[in-house]
């Protein structure tokens, strides 16, 4: 991993995963429309402000090898400095149970806003990470990744 | 590229000679065609690449049928190598019933194998690489594309270690591979260490932590042209095969990697770059399209022959077909790192013409000894055309389908989508030979156990996906799971989750219930710790029972949008 990542952005992940959690209870037998709650969490975080796409890159493979343990990686064009830098990376699933898959902090020390982790997907969906910037702007990229039952290749 | 010969032969070849007993088809091809027509080549330039690929552990001649059904959809549909029968005949000029036809197409297939005989041998190719070698000297670079080293008994008993004896008498400049990964990661990192040519793949990287595992490229000095060989892996090895044969590695297409590699290549002063790939026709064809600088594709692993050179902006597209059927000659004239004019010939490996190379062939016997016995055990006789290239059932499936419906008492039998695996012809014998041709992997195992037709349904859409996505990049390269007592519609043209409907039990036409569980009989799990015979045992004891295989015509896959 490229990028220090603190144990404060360890915490903060898991507690934005923790804050997910504590969403309205779904119908138990109903299928849960995970795209909306996903796109609440996006809304939640921009506070309603529409995230920009360029800045931001998400790399995920278009095929999982192993849907229980997909590489993710962020990277954010951005100067780190004190007035222009990112602050945070939030990556979103949309047919997880839950909306958040990990936040990563960053300040100005962190000197590049790039982060990689493994995370693990209930099947085919979009992924989609949003960074939030110093000057309160956010940025956003999606991505699809595609989880196969597999075998059969010729 | 017909000979004249070829054309005056033609009506006659079609007529009256499907009575002809098997083997006796040396004085009839001989009079067809001679070795000099096959090896007959204008040479051009200075360098001249040789590519054979998925040779699938083929040391013998064998017949092998073309796909009567090779769709392709969208940018790709109609396009080659998506035209099969009298519809690839037309569109590359050959004349039917001549060699050519044959050797290239589903056409009068029966009958011209018993005109034009078994095609492939291992020794036939190291007759022609050797015929290259001695005209073209230090010009000539020799490239294999993987699928090498698995699809035969001798290949499965040895971990491929068969062929690679006889392929180091071909002396080869560099490999790549796919079913070489499922002799697992430690045997491949053996056959690397031991190997005397390079072994490329720069699509494959630790899985934790990204670094390379293998050789990303060699450069090699020919004709004083530096050429880069750029090699990639089939991409898709730990989802299309079981995932715990390659546990630390990760594959993938990665462009980026590729444009990287390219750009290397040329600061390091390559005058040409060539990519040896496993990726698959539309997969490269997409590639080619989207990197700079990539003179020559020399594609394997959908098994696609083509005749001539496809261009694909400035790069040529290479397809040399499988199972040893052919080797690829393909003449350039490099200059100030452009290719000025080339030309090409997919070289039919015709067995009753090529004279065997008496080295290889000795090698070949030296390795085959330890299973000759039961290799040449005859199991049965089939009085139908067995096959299994297609996209949807061949015949060879339909037998191993009805073995695993009839030996493990199951409503639905799934049989895998491999594009590999021989063919026979009415009247011959069925050997365990040619039961292995079809059989001989590292996940043998037959299992049975119950699914929902939901699941059921869930399965047929993913397999299609991997066949049908106008994406090629998420094509993988198999054609679609075979299937034994069940009968459904596609439409190759919807999207995933849409395209298969119609789902029935063929016995009694009853439509499958997604809640209902059926008995499933299947091989080739990618699961692990999978309970029950190889799938030889299977096939080889329902042989017993019914010594004479006689098909009926399988209509149980109505296809829809080709």
């Amino acid at each position: 991993m490229l990028t220090d990542l603190s144990r404060r952005s360890a915490l903060k992940a898991t507690g934005l995963v923790a804050g997910a959690s504590i969403l309205p209870a779904l119908p138990a037998l109903a299928a849960p429309d995970t795209v909306a709650v996903a796109m609440d969490a996006i809304k939640k975080l921009t506070g309603g402000k529409e995230p920009v796409k360029g800045k931001i890159k998400l790399n995920l493979p278009q095929i999982a090898e192993n849907g229980n343990t997909v590489p993710l990686g962020v990277t954010v064009d951005s100067p780190m400095t004190v007035d222009s830098h990112v602050e945070e990376i939030t990556v979103f699933v949309t047919k997880n149970p839950l909306p958040i898959a990990i936040a990563f902090l960053f300040t100005p020390e962190s000197g590049k806003a790039e982060a990689s982790t493994h995370i693990r997907l209930a099947g085919t969906q979009d992924v989609i990470a949003v960074a939030k910037m110093s000057d309160g702007t956010f940025c956003i990229d999606t991505k699809n990744c595609k989880v196969t039952i597999g075998g059969c290749g010729g | 590229m017909l000979s004249r010969r070829e054309f005056a032969q033609i009506a006659a070849a079609t007529m009256g000679i499907a009575s002809l007993p098997v083997g006796s088809t040396r004085a009839l091809a001989q009079q067809k065609m001679t070795q000099a027509d096959l090896l007959d080549f204008k040479s051009v330039g200075n360098v001249t690449l040789v590519h054979v690929t998925d040779i699938h552990g083929q040391l013998m001649p064998t017949y092998f049928r073309e796909p009567s059904e090779n769709y392709g959809v969208g940018a790709d549909k109609g396009q080659p190598p998506h035209i099969t029968g009298k519809d690839y005949l037309s569109h590359f000029g050959v004349k039917a019933g001549s060699p050519t036809a044959y050797a290239l197409t589903c056409d009068g297939f029966e009958g011209l194998a018993r005109t034009y005989g078994k095609i492939g041998g291992l020794d036939r190719i190291a007759t022609v690489v050797k015929a290259i070698r001695a005209e073209r000297g230090d010009k000539m670079v020799l490239l294999d594309g993987g699928d090498t080293l698995q699809g035969s008994w001798g290949s499965l008993q040895s971990k491929g270690q068969d062929m690679l004896d006889c392929m180091a008498l071909l002396k080869p400049d560099a490999m790549t591979a796919h079913w070489e990964f499922t002799y697992g990661q430690d045997r491949v990192q053996e056959i690397v260490k031991n190997l005397a040519y390079p072994f490329l793949a720069m699509n494959v990287h630790d899985a934790q932590w990204g670094d390379p595992i293998f050789k990303p490229q060699v450069m090699l000095e020919r004709g004083g042209v530096k050429i880069a060989v750029l090699g990639q892996a089939f991409p898709f090895c730990p989802i299309a095969h079981p995932r715990y044969m390659m546990p630390d590695w990760s594959f993938g297409i990665h462009e980026g990697e590729v444009q990287k590699q390219v750009d290397a290549a040329r600061k390091a002063g390559a005058g040409l770059v060539v990519l040896l790939s496993h990726n698959g026709y539309d997969v490269d064809k997409k590639l080619a399209s989207r990197i700079k600088g990539l003179d020559v594709v020399l594609t394997g692993h959908t098994h696609d022959s083509t005749p001539t050179v496809q261009m694909v902006g400035k790069t040529l597209m290479v397809a040399s077909g499988s199972s040893g059927k052919f080797v690829s000659r393909l003449d350039l004239d490099v200059q100030n790192g452009e290719i000025k004019s080339f030309a090409y010939r997919l070289i039919p490996m015709f067995a009753d013409v090529i004279a065997p190379d008496a080295e290889m062939a000795a090698k070949i016997t030296q390795v085959r000894k330890p299973y000759v016995e039961k290799l040449n055990t005859v199991l049965g006789t089939t009085d139908s055309l067995l096959y299994r290239r297609g996209n949807f059932n061949g015949t060879m499936d339909d037998m191993i389908c009805q073995a695993l419906l009839e030996e493990r008492d199951a409503e639905i039998a799934l049989s895998p989508g491999f594009r590999w695996g021989t063919s026979l012809l009415p009247g011959q014998n069925i050997t365990f030979d040619d039961l292995a041709n079809e059989t001989a992997i590292t996940y043998p195992t037959s299992y049975r156990n119950t699914m929902s037709g939901s699941q059921l349904k869930d399965v047929l859409e993913d397999i299609a996906d991997n066949l049908f996505n106008t994406d090629p990049y998420y094509q993988q390269g198999g054609d679609m799971v075979r299937v034994g007592g069940l009968g459904y519609t596609i439409d190759i043209n919807q999207k995933m989750g849409s395209r298969i409907s119609n789902m029935e039990i063929l016995k009694t036409g009853k439509a499958i219930d997604p809640a209902t569980n059926y008995s499933v009989a299947g091989w080739a799990s990618v699961q692990k710790d999978v309970k029950g015979p190889a799938i030889w045992d299977v096939v080889s004891d329902h042989l017993k029972k019914h010594k004479t295989v006689k098909l009926a015509p399988n209509r149980s896959v109505k296809v829809v949008g080709a």
